[in-house]
Parts: C-alpha cells; structure tokens; sequence
C-alpha cells in the first residue's frame, strides 16, 4: 500500500481525527458567530454541523466511520442533561413564588408544539419514524433526542430539527413577542424557553437577565415534562 | 470539578438503571436531571464541585449536538423529499408554541 493510502487507514481507525475535525468546526463556527456579531441566524450548531457534513459528503467519508469517533464528544450529552439540573435549582425561588402560572404557561407552548408538530408530520404523510423525530423537537437536543429514540424515531434527523426550531425562535421570536404585546420579560423568557430550548435562552440571556432566567426555566421544566409526558400521549395516541 | 462529575455521572447512572429496572419509557439522563434536582433542592444549595462542573459542560452545550447533527449526511433524501412541508412545522409550530406561551404567561403573571 501507498504511504498516503496507510495514513489514511490509520487516521480512519482511530478517534482522533473525528475528535479533531469536530473542535475545530466548532471553534471556526464560534468565531463567525462572532464575526457576525452574535447574529442568531448565525448560530454556530448549524454552521459546525453544515461544515462537517459537507467535510464528509466530499470526501466520501461515512458517517459510521466519523461517529465512531465523535462519540466520545455525543457522550457527554447524558452528563450535560443531569446537569440541567443545576440552572434549574438556581431559579427555584422563582418557580416557587408563581408555580401555577409557570406551570401552565410553559405546559400550554410544551403541548402546542408538540401536537403542531404531530399535525404538520401527519400533514406531510410522514410514517411513525418522522412524526416520532419531529413530536419533540422543541426541548433541548439531549432530551429531545433521547425521547425520539425511545418513540422509534431517528435521534439524529431530531437533533437536526431541533437545532432549526432554536435558530428560528431566537431569531423570529422577540420580534413575533412584541408584535403579539407580550412586554413582561418574564413571559418572554418563558416563550423563549418553551418554544427553542437553549438557543433560545441564549437570546434571552443577550437581551435580558431576568428573560433568560426564566428562559433557562422554562427549557428545563419542557425537558422534564416532555420527557415524562410524551412517550404516554405517543402511547395513547398509538394505542 | 472531579468530584461535580462524578456527581452528574452517578446521578446519570442511576437514572440508566432505574429506567431500566421498572421499564420507564423516560431516558436515563432524565431521571438523572430529577433526582439532582431533588438532591440538590433537598440539599438547600448547589455544591461550589457540582456548580463547576455543570457550568462548564452547559456553556459548551450546542458543541455536544454536533456528532449527532452530523448525522443529518444519512437524511438527506428524507429532507430533500419533505423539504416544505418539514420546514413549514418547524417555522409554523415554533411560532405557535412560542406566541401562544408568551401570551398565556403574560395573562397569567399579571402585573407585579
């Protein structure tokens, strides 16, 4: 064999290339984020994932090949789920002083999310595989993915989906909120929350404290109750 | 922050176990996010370790997703067949979920 045909083998075998390729897409997309001055249409998932993605379809690389070593980075998915946990206890004197209204509130969005997007995959034709990646495509990636796997849908399609549902609602959201008269900041962060997870909360972050409190709130009581819900309503609504 | 790590690991194993062992149909890490949750609340406070470490893997976050997102290269037939009509429901159910909170939320907070 050739010497650049044994470097090749060698850099597909090991993890070490994926890992690499994977920071630095993630580094380059950062730094654009910024070069456009934190614009949310610019959000760095989208361009990291749209580089891998064209990285690997040029050079005829297969995914298998590229997840078997960018797993290591996928793991720390579950680790970061637990520790949703934390932001969550922070904001809990909050939660406690209005629990009932909270609890509707990001409870009504988390259901008009999930059935529209139910309805629109049915509208679509989409077998059980696509309506169980789109039915939780509005809780953060880890959550969202993890459910979608468990209803027999495509983790991966999912986390494609919700990725473009956080652009869509940091970037048209505050703009759809003003338009709508929703002023409180509390009942925009919540909004933001609800409808584009941790895309969202870091718009409401950028734009206001007490916004991206309850923003940070509001994606982790979705997580929760998307989680616990979802999979009975999927069930009653199969059975 | 080794010790914050091993914390969210042990929570995150016994959420895997716990799914597993009564059949919930609820994933490990979020049963782990509960029980944390409950520790932590319980505790009245979050360990400086356990803050440390959560902080550090949450502002890093969206780098996590990425693998997975990658995996939109096997997709794409799908998209490209469904390209409107997926791309109408994420437009149309992210703005319904996220007006139709706002609003709730807003009538129900009511003035301070």
């Amino acid at each position: 064999m050739n010497p650049l045909g044994e470097l090749w083998v060698y850099l597909s075998r090991e993890p070490l290339a994926a890992l690499t390729a994977t920071l630095c897409a993630w580094w380059v997309a950062l730094r654009v984020q910024r070069w456009c001055g934190g614009h949310p249409l610019a959000n760095p998932v989208l361009l990291a994932v749209a580089l891998l993605a064209g990285a690997l379809l040029l050079a005829g690389i297969a995914y298998r090949d590229y997840f078997a070593g960018a797993q290591f980075v996928h793991f720390l998915l579950g680790p970061a789920t637990v520790a949703l946990a934390v932001p969550l206890a922070r904001q809990w004197a909050a939660v406690r002083a209005r629990p009932l209204a909270i609890l509707a509130a990001v409870g009504t969005g988390s259901l008009a999310a999930i059935l529209s997007g139910l309805a629109l995959g049915w509208g679509f034709g989409g077998g059980a595989g696509l309506m169980a990646s789109l039915a939780p495509r509005a809780t953060t990636a880890p959550v969202a993915m993890g459910v979608s796997e468990a209803l027999g849908g495509l983790p991966s399609l999912t986390a494609v989906i919700v990725i473009c549902c956080g652009v869509v609602g940091a970037a048209l959201g505050p703009l759809l909120l003003t338009l709508l008269g929703v002023r409180d900041m509390r009942a925009r962060g919540l909004a933001l929350g609800t409808a584009s997870h941790g895309i969202g909360t870091a718009r409401a972050l950028s734009v206001d404290a007490e916004a991206g409190a309850f923003s940070a709130l509001a994606m982790g009581l979705n997580a929760l109750g998307t989680a616990l819900l979802l999979p009975l309503l999927w069930r009653w609504l199969a059975g | 922050m080794i010790g914050g790590l091993a914390a969210l690991l042990l929570c995150q194993l016994a959420g895997e176990l716990l799914a597993r062992a009564l059949h919930l149909p609820v994933p490990g890490p979020v049963l782990g996010m509960g029980l944390l949750l409950a520790a932590l609340l319980l505790g009245g406070r979050v360990p400086e370790a356990v803050g440390t470490a959560a902080d550090g893997l949450l502002a890093h976050l969206g780098l996590l997703f990425i693998p997975a997102g990658v995996g939109v290269v096997l997709h794409l037939d799908l998209l490209a067949a469904g390209a409107w009509p997926i791309g109408l429901a994420i437009l149309g159910g992210t703005l319904l979920a996220l007006g139709l909170t706002g609003l709730v939320a807003q009538r129900l907070l009511g003035r301070r």
